[in-house]
């Protein structure tokens, strides 16, 4: 039998990063994501690899991208204060297409709002956040095994494609202790930077590879707009490498959605959830069936670039999607959006700082009337 | 415990371990091959006032993860008593500490233990919440006898492992079997 | 310009988006003569700045460069020089950059001492957003956001990086090359966070705004509000001359730096992690 352990999801988090070969560090206590620097502080010095604690979270995520620049595979994790300070090194990340990965485990805001509540406020700020147009994938985690893959995927896309990613966890899963089938070496990919074909004449900027600080080939990085060479460009040639950059994400929706899909197949409802929601939403499907409502679920994975594909397809199938999720409507958008009129789209929010029952989930998807989009029902 | 999943809560005031409980018992039931999750009260409402640990323990997949309704509910203060005793169903097997009086009642099947002065006989307050695991487990059966001990002796300090062990078994005896419920 | 400066430069950038009679000009030059008579390896340095007229520094120099956000540049170049250690990593920040958006950054660094270069191009005012108030800003003096003259104090910058705890310190001027120079070597060669104000002149904006319109007004300007000064002692000065900004090495003292210790701590707990 597997090796099983129990561990907590930020455990998890952590674990995935070193798994995934993250070399360097740098983060800001916040609770609830302080674990995981707490067992990185531990690991990472005595496995060879660089931690430092910075003095606040725009030195973090700024200290990675330095950090990513000079070699390293890289992380931060923090909670929703720390993550709205990260913006302006996300921007930077994501315009000098930086790989990186930032975890934010949410708590309830704004502001300082509940440190140890839970909460899904941040998906619009994980995917709209920093200024400009811009690209970044954003991923979730409903369980803790889920938390140590999806840390693994997120180093594994950051590379890929060289872009921010952020893992979006909560403070549920972040504290929650889990049994998991533990992942042994070589179980998962990892994915590692391409080197150039050549070091002479490297253009950091034209998917040729990734040649870190001082090897050899002498370049420039801004966060100004610029061209493949890195020195500013204007215009059509900005725009040019603007829509390449997100080009890159948007255009590779389908295969950068993960997503686990089950009692679809004649199901008059849809449960659309992610995070830890999808767990209400698994149980609330399962006693729905039991009860004789045909239901099933859809948890999303990738919530950035959106797959709209899964949920054109759900839409012309099922009489109603249900989407809970802590918060008043937030991914509802885009799933009204993709849905496009084809059934009816119910949002179910809950801002009380407690996680979803399933039986308000059930409620939700049997009753003949509509649910205002955020109003809390928090029974 | 016949259902599936078993929905366990452990009360009590900081301090008193209720969080090392729920995770030695989810490793118990780790150890006999089950899946488990565990939860509990993080943060500041953990170290003042009373303190909550969760564990949910089943054969197969458990989906929700936090306690609706517990099957079997932990009290160890008077304080988590009246927090916790009204969220329970009429079949919930309530082991309340002999320190909360007969005046606090409710619902469910209630046993009265003396735990925290077992603990104290037994050589410290300290492990109230391994005597409350062994009595719990001699009513339950929830896990096996060996995988508690296992799971106490590998979460506790070398210095409190003799302590511990002697915990778990004067809770076992404090639980015989006759005086459980029928 | 000499070959010595040209075979740092990359000449296609050129020209530079710096005003006439700006001093960041002869900051560059005495910077690029102190890693040429350093002879330091050209593919091992990395040259870090932030945002203002100072960080566009690093688009002209032929080194791994990286113009990063504003006030950030240390944080970004502790990031390079803790998983690159053999980098030599120098950090070009304005005074605004450094000390106001950048001022936590700049006093951790200070206090972390990590093995980093830091120069800060102080020319006393906000240049490329058009000549608003810095914290460095001379009591009294004019700016676009200070038009009867700023109320507030200035920063001393040798004094809060003294305060929070940096290893070398020092402040030259744009006037003085030969010093620039000198103290350029000494602060690269130092290990541990070195610092070196560098006083500098923006005619565009301080100068015109002040009465010191002409270039060679504002070199007076900083040759006759600064006194020369080698004396370490300094420091416990706790009232220089009110008017004269002095110069010289405030501080070099061996201490031990961040990645020294890091890596020693690294190889005693190597192989006892808990995993």
């Amino acid at each position: 039998m597997k090796r099983q352990r129990l561990i907590q999801g930020n455990e998890a988090c952590a674990h995935g990063a070193l798994y995934a070969g993250c070399s360097f560090y740098a983060g800001y206590p916040i609770t609830p994501s302080s674990e995981i620097m707490e067992i990185l502080a531990q690991e990472m010095p005595a496995q060879g690899r660089v931690f430092i604690q910075m003095e606040d979270e725009i030195a973090s995520i700024s200290a990675i991208i330095g950090g990513a620049w000079g070699g390293a595979k890289v992380l931060t994790a923090t909670s929703g204060p720390g993550f709205s300070l990260m913006q302006e090194g996300i921007g930077y990340a994501s315009i000098t297409e930086t790989p990186c990965v930032i975890i934010n485990c949410q708590r309830w805001g704004p502001s300082t709002g509940q440190p140890t509540k839970a909460a899904q406020g941040d998906v619009m700020q994980a995917i709209w956040g920093t200024h400009g147009d811009h690209a970044v994938i954003v991923l979730t985690a409903s369980n803790v095994r889920d938390a140590f893959e999806m840390t693994v995927r997120a180093f594994n896309l950051a590379e890929e494609y060289r872009v921010p990613v952020i893992l979006l966890i909560d403070e549920v899963l972040a504290h929650m202790r889990e049994n998991i089938a533990w992942p042994e070496p070589g179980e998962l990919p990892v994915v590692n930077r391409r080197a150039p074909e050549s070091t002479a004449g490297f253009k950091p900027f034209a998917d040729e590879g990734f040649l870190p600080f001082g090897a050899g080939s002498r370049y420039h990085v801004t966060g100004m707009a610029h061209g493949p060479e890195g020195f500013v460009a204007h215009g059509e040639a900005a725009a040019r490498e603007l829509r390449r950059m997100i080009g890159k994400i948007q255009d590779r929706v389908k295969e950068l959605a993960v997503f686990e899909a089950a009692m679809l197949d004649d199901a008059e409802v849809a449960i659309v959830s992610y995070g830890i929601t999808s767990r209400p939403a698994r149980a609330a499907a399962d006693q729905l069936r039991a009860e004789g409502v045909r239901a099933g679920c859809l948890d999303i994975k990738t919530l950035w670039p959106f797959p709209e594909h899964l949920i054109a397809d759900i839409a012309g199938r099922v009489d109603r999607i249900v989407m809970p999720e802590l918060n008043l409507g937030q991914l509802v958008r885009e799933v009204e959006r993709a849905a496009g009129g084809r059934c009816e789209v119910r949002a179910l929010g809950r801002i009380d700082g407690s996680l979803m029952t399933p039986q308000q989930i059930c409620d939700a998807a049997r009753s003949g009337k509509l649910q205002a989009v955020g109003q809390e029902n928090s029974k | 415990m016949n259902s599936d999943p078993v929905q366990v809560r452990l009360s009590g005031a900081g301090g008193q371990g209720l969080i090392t409980a729920g995770v030695i018992l989810a490793e118990a039931a780790l150890l006999d091959g089950k899946n488990v999750v565990q939860t509990q009260t993080y943060g500041p409402e953990a170290r003042l006032g009373s303190s909550k640990a969760e564990v949910i323990i089943s054969a197969t997949t458990i989906a929700y993860p936090q306690v609706t309704v517990p099957d079997i509910l932990l009290c160890l203060s008077l304080e988590a008593a009246k927090k916790y005793m009204s969220l329970v169903h009429h079949d919930t097997l309530v082991v309340l500490d002999s320190t909360i009086g007969p005046e606090v009642t409710g619902r469910g099947r209630i046993v009265r233990l003396p735990m925290t002065a077992t603990a104290v006989a037994t050589g410290g307050k300290m492990a109230a919440n391994t005597v409350a695991l062994g009595a719990l487990n001699r009513l339950t059966g929830l896990v096996s006898p060996e995988s508690l001990r296992r799971a106490v002796l590998a979460r506790v300090p070398e210095r409190f492992r003799a302590l511990n062990a002697a915990a778990i078994e004067a809770g076992e005896r404090l639980a015989s079997p006759a005086e459980a419920p029928a | 310009m000499s070959d010595q400066h040209r075979r740092f430069l990359r000449l296609r950038q050129l020209p530079h988006v710096w005003c006439p009679g700006c001093g960041n000009g002869s900051i560059v030059k005495a910077l690029l003569t102190a890693i040429g008579d350093l002879g330091l390896d050209q593919d091992r340095v990395a040259v870090i700045s932030g945002i203002g007229c100072a960080g566009r520094a690093p688009f002209i120099l032929d080194f791994n460069t990286m113009h990063t956000t504003h006030g950030r540049a240390l944080a970004f170049a502790t990031g390079m020089k803790l998983v690159n250690p053999d980098l030599k990593v120098i950090v070009i920040m304005g005074d605004g950059d450094a000390s106001a958006i950048g001022g936590n950054h700049f006093i951790h660094s200070c206090r972390r001492n990590l093995d980093l270069t830091a120069l800060v191009f102080n020319n006393g005012i906000y240049g490329l957003t058009g000549g608003q108030l810095a914290p460095t800003t001379p009591a009294g003096k004019r700016s676009t956001t200070s038009m009867s003259g700023n109320i507030e104090h200035a920063f001393d910058l040798v004094r809060l990086a003294l305060g929070a705890g940096a290893g070398f310190v020092a402040r030259t001027t744009s006037y003085d090359n030969k010093q620039m120079v000198t103290f350029f070597k000494r602060a690269i060669s130092h290990k541990g966070f070195a610092f070196v104000d560098v006083m500098t002149a923006c005619p565009t904006y301080f100068g015109r705004m002040n009465d010191l319109g002409e270039p060679y007004e504002l070199l007076h300007y900083l040759r006759d509000t600064t006194s020369p000064s080698e004396d370490i002692a300094r420091e416990h000065d706790e009232s220089p001359p009110a008017d004269l900004m002095p110069t010289g090495i405030f501080r070099d003292e061996e201490r031990r730096d961040y990645g020294t210790l890091y890596s020693q701590r690294a190889l005693a707990t190597s192989g006892k992690g808990r995993s």
